[in-house]
């Protein structure tokens, strides 16, 4: 285990993309620091997607392979049922996993892929300026909804976790966040959780990090994470949708 | 090689992919190629393999995306509008440079089109099979024993360049049962990929499979040195049947289906006294172009038989640098021309008869 | 026997048309020379009309398509009206005339009428008129052995149903003896 602030070896000594305050910083140093904890880097497969984390490809220390937009689950599947030794994360955001690639994720997750996918939640779409996204909020104000979102109109936010928790193949379905260090050691636990289901074989796991995004939401990194307590967390409240683990006890 | 069996064209190349040693096949249910699917879903459970069928088009390819990353042999079979929604899958395959086999069992199009035997995927194939600069290794059988051949051949090629491969089928090649001699069995192929997304064991850096480049000049770059390979694979790897071509004055081309016809029609014209021949394309990229231009000096005229609208003429013409009319024939929409229309037009071009010059 | 024999056979969906045109390729196989088979698929098989085209040939075999059959099976009326026009001339057709009441218009083919249907439904074995069929074509055409045409007909019925063999061949018989 790394002396804290020592950077896990699983995540390369290169500078990150990400914007000041963002929380993608944190949740690739949690996954990295799992990977490390487990002594599974070796044998770990990252899948990108695409959208902000679309260079988690030159972050991780771990072979990866970098999928078409909201493909992450189907490349992760062919990855998995070619090397079924190997254990197998995507790492996707709001659009890519519930918006394009919904159809991937909804199936890996009724197969029970043995796969593990770290959900970003940040209510927009990041990498292409800030419109809206499956998960932005009824009301949010966003390039593509800039009269904040109607959904009447533009239809109503999905939420991931309650949708995934009712099909038998999901082994693990909870949402965190990273705004203090007590959900960041939460959000830890799940994701360790996550990787050791997959090592014991039981399904398709997805930990859904509700996040900020302070350059598109239009707040300073401080008030982001305000925001994020005070209108995230009342509409995607956090906690455990599915563990198949306490289901057994 | 055992004793001949009779095989359907689908089931001949899901045999003729577990011989090669493919144990991963990913795909989505559509006529006329299902066969090959339920094939690969009876046998593959026995052998080890992995069958899988994906909930789109679009997931397989990408299974397909992710499995030929890890390093394993793997394809998909599927049918003309399952290509198109392939073709996102296909772009990402080739500028990650990772190998695999995809089979198209043409039926007529477009839109939903028909489900009866077409070749007019020629275009997509061979041109636009997804978006950005990439081609395809494409090879076109037209016997079922072809097909089983070729198989084993496009998996190696792949593996070769690290570039997807085609089988570019038809219905009637795929529904259609002839003899057949299998290959030996190549046992689980432990192909020396050091370039896999397989884990790296600690023992060296990660690898990352990817088709991402923001900095152009690194962009273009990597696309030129891909185009460095296609010319390579032009110079070497083109291939085509000649039949009775040497002394032709009416040079048919055409491939698959088409040229089974053609073939015929050829006999006929023989018979008739009339000079007709044929070169029929095994690879349709690259085009075997060195094919046809050494006929172009005795030939009078090609003639380009197809089950499209045309769409093989142009490569026929760049082929022989337009010394010869081109001439076309075709049936499309899931019609097969007969040998005697194809014998009316060689007929017809031995009187002279050109449309074009 | 020798040379190119191409036979179209047609009927409804069920009637064994495709597993009649399978044991005619095998035996074709068995007997040494070129031979394909191409039914016709899709949703028009599905209660609809089915057929089935077989070459057999001494040379490669091109066009797999039968449009001008030197042997056409009809074993309903649809396909008899749809295909009677493209036998070649000096060519046969043999009909099931339980099925079929309307005769061969065309006096420059050869046209044989088995009332195979009955045959079969008398003789216990329902469903194999197409059998009964097949062993009449055998005599008319001579187009392989009798040996070759068992060994054709072994190969055609796969291992999980080889209890049928003994009633496929009694029907080749009734054909035979028709």
């Amino acid at each position: 285990m790394p002396v804290k602030g020592e950077r896990p070896h699983a995540l390369l000594d290169v500078p990150l993309h990400y914007c000041p305050g963002c929380t993608h910083g944190i949740v690739h140093r949690l996954v990295a620091e799992v990977i490390d904890e487990l002594g599974i880097e070796g044998k770990t497969v990252g899948v990108a997607s695409v959208g902000c984390s679309v260079f988690t490809y030159n972050y991780f220390g771990c072979d990866m392979v970098q999928a078409p937009h909201g493909r992450a689950p189907a490349v992760a599947t062919g990855v998995k049922r070619a090397r079924p030794e190997n254990v197998v994360f995507t790492y996707q955001g709001d659009g890519d996993l519930a918006a394009i690639g919904m159809g991937e994720t909804v199936h890996a997750a009724a197969r029970g892929e043995n796969i593990v996918a770290i959900f970003i939640n940040n209510a927009i779409y990041g990498m292409t300026g800030g419109q809206m996204a499956p998960t932005t909020l009824p009301g949010q104000v966003t390039q593509t909804t800039p009269y904040g979102r109607d959904v009447k109109t533009a239809g109503n936010p999905i939420r991931v976790c309650e949708l995934l928790s009712s099909l038998d193949g999901v082994a693990l379905a909870q949402r965190v966040t990273v705004d203090c260090v007590r959900n960041v050691n939460i959000a830890k636990k799940a994701i360790r959780k996550a990787f050791e289901y997959q090592m014991e074989g039981r399904g398709y796991c997805i930990i859904e990090v509700v996040s900020t995004c302070p350059t598109n939401w239009g707040l300073s990194p401080k008030d982001a994470i305000q925001w994020l307590r005070d209108n995230m967390l009342p509409y995607y409240p956090l906690g455990v949708y599915k563990d198949a683990g306490e289901a057994e006890q | 090689m055992g004793e001949k069996v009779l095989m359907k064209g689908n089931e001949a190349i899901a045999e003729a992919a577990i011989a090669a040693g493919c144990r991963h096949f990913f795909g989505y249910p559509i006529t006329p190629q299902t066969e090959v699917a339920a094939y690969m879903s009876k046998r593959m459970p026995k052998i080890g393999g992995v069958y899988l069928q994906g909930e789109s088009e679009v997931a397989s390819i990408n299974m397909v995306l992710g499995a030929g990353a890890a390093g394993v042999r793997v394809m998909t079979s599927t049918s003309s509008p399952g290509i198109s929604l392939m073709a996102e899958g296909i772009s990402y395959i080739a500028g990650s440079d990772v190998p695999c086999l995809i089979v198209n069992v043409q039926r007529g199009g477009p839109g939903l089109g028909g489900i009866q035997p077409s070749q007019a995927d020629y275009y997509q194939a061979t041109k636009a099979s997804g978006h950005g600069d990439f081609q395809m290794l494409v090879f076109a059988p037209s016997t079922v024993q072809e097909m089983v051949d070729l198989v084993a051949g496009a998996f190696e090629l792949g593996d070769k360049y690290r570039m997807p491969a085609m089988i570019l089928s038809d219905g009637m090649l795929g529904q259609m049962m002839e003899p057949v001699e299998l290959p030996e069995k190549r046992e689980n192929p432990e192909d020396n990929k050091p370039w896999a997304a397989s884990g790296h064991q600690n023992k060296r850096g990660h690898n990352v499979i990817n088709s991402l480049y923001i900095d152009p000049h690194e962009l273009e770059r990597l696309v030129v040195e891909r185009y460095k390979k296609y010319d390579a694979i032009k110079e070497t790897e083109q291939r085509a049947e000649e039949y009775l071509a040497d002394d032709a004055e009416i040079i048919i081309v055409a491939f698959g289906a088409s040229s089974r016809v053609s073939r015929s029609a050829v006999d006929m014209a023989r018979k008739q006294g009339i000079k007709a021949g044929l070169v029929r394309p095994i690879t349709l990229w690259p085009f075997p172009e060195k094919f046809l231009a050494k006929h172009a000096g005795h030939a009078k005229v090609f003639l380009s038989v197809e089950m499209s609208m045309g769409q093989m003429v142009d490569d026929v013409k760049l082929a022989i640098n337009c010394s010869r009319p081109v001439e076309f024939f075709g049936r499309t929409g899931g019609v097969i021309p007969t040998p005697k229309e194809v014998l009316e037009q060689i007929v017809r071009l031995n009187g002279g008869g050109y449309r074009c010059r | 026997m020798t040379g190119d024999l191409n036979i179209l056979l047609a009927g409804f969906g069920g009637q064994g048309i495709l597993f009649t045109g399978k044991v005619i390729a095998y035996a074709g196989l068995m007997g040494g020379r070129e031979v394909s088979w191409l039914p016709s698929y899709g949703p028009e098989m599905r209660g609809g009309t089915a057929n089935c085209s077989v070459c057999l040939s001494d040379k490669t075999i091109g066009s797999p398509l039968v449009t001008m059959p030197d042997v056409l099976v009809a074993m309903n009326l649809p396909s008899l009206e749809k295909f009677e026009g493209d036998v070649v001339p000096g060519g046969l057709i043999i009909v099931d005339s339980s099925i079929i009441s309307k005769k061969v218009s065309r006096s420059d083919v050869r046209a044989v009428y088995v009332d195979a249907s009955n045959i079969a439904e008398s003789n216990g074995l329902k469903g194999a008129a197409n059998m009964i069929i097949l062993g009449r074509m055998f005599r008319e055409t001579g187009f392989c052995s009798a040996e070759i045409l068992d060994k054709g007909l072994q190969k055609s019925i796969p291992p999980k149903k080889i209890e049928l063999l003994g009633n496929n061949r009694k029907a080749i018989q009734l054909g035979i003896d028709s």
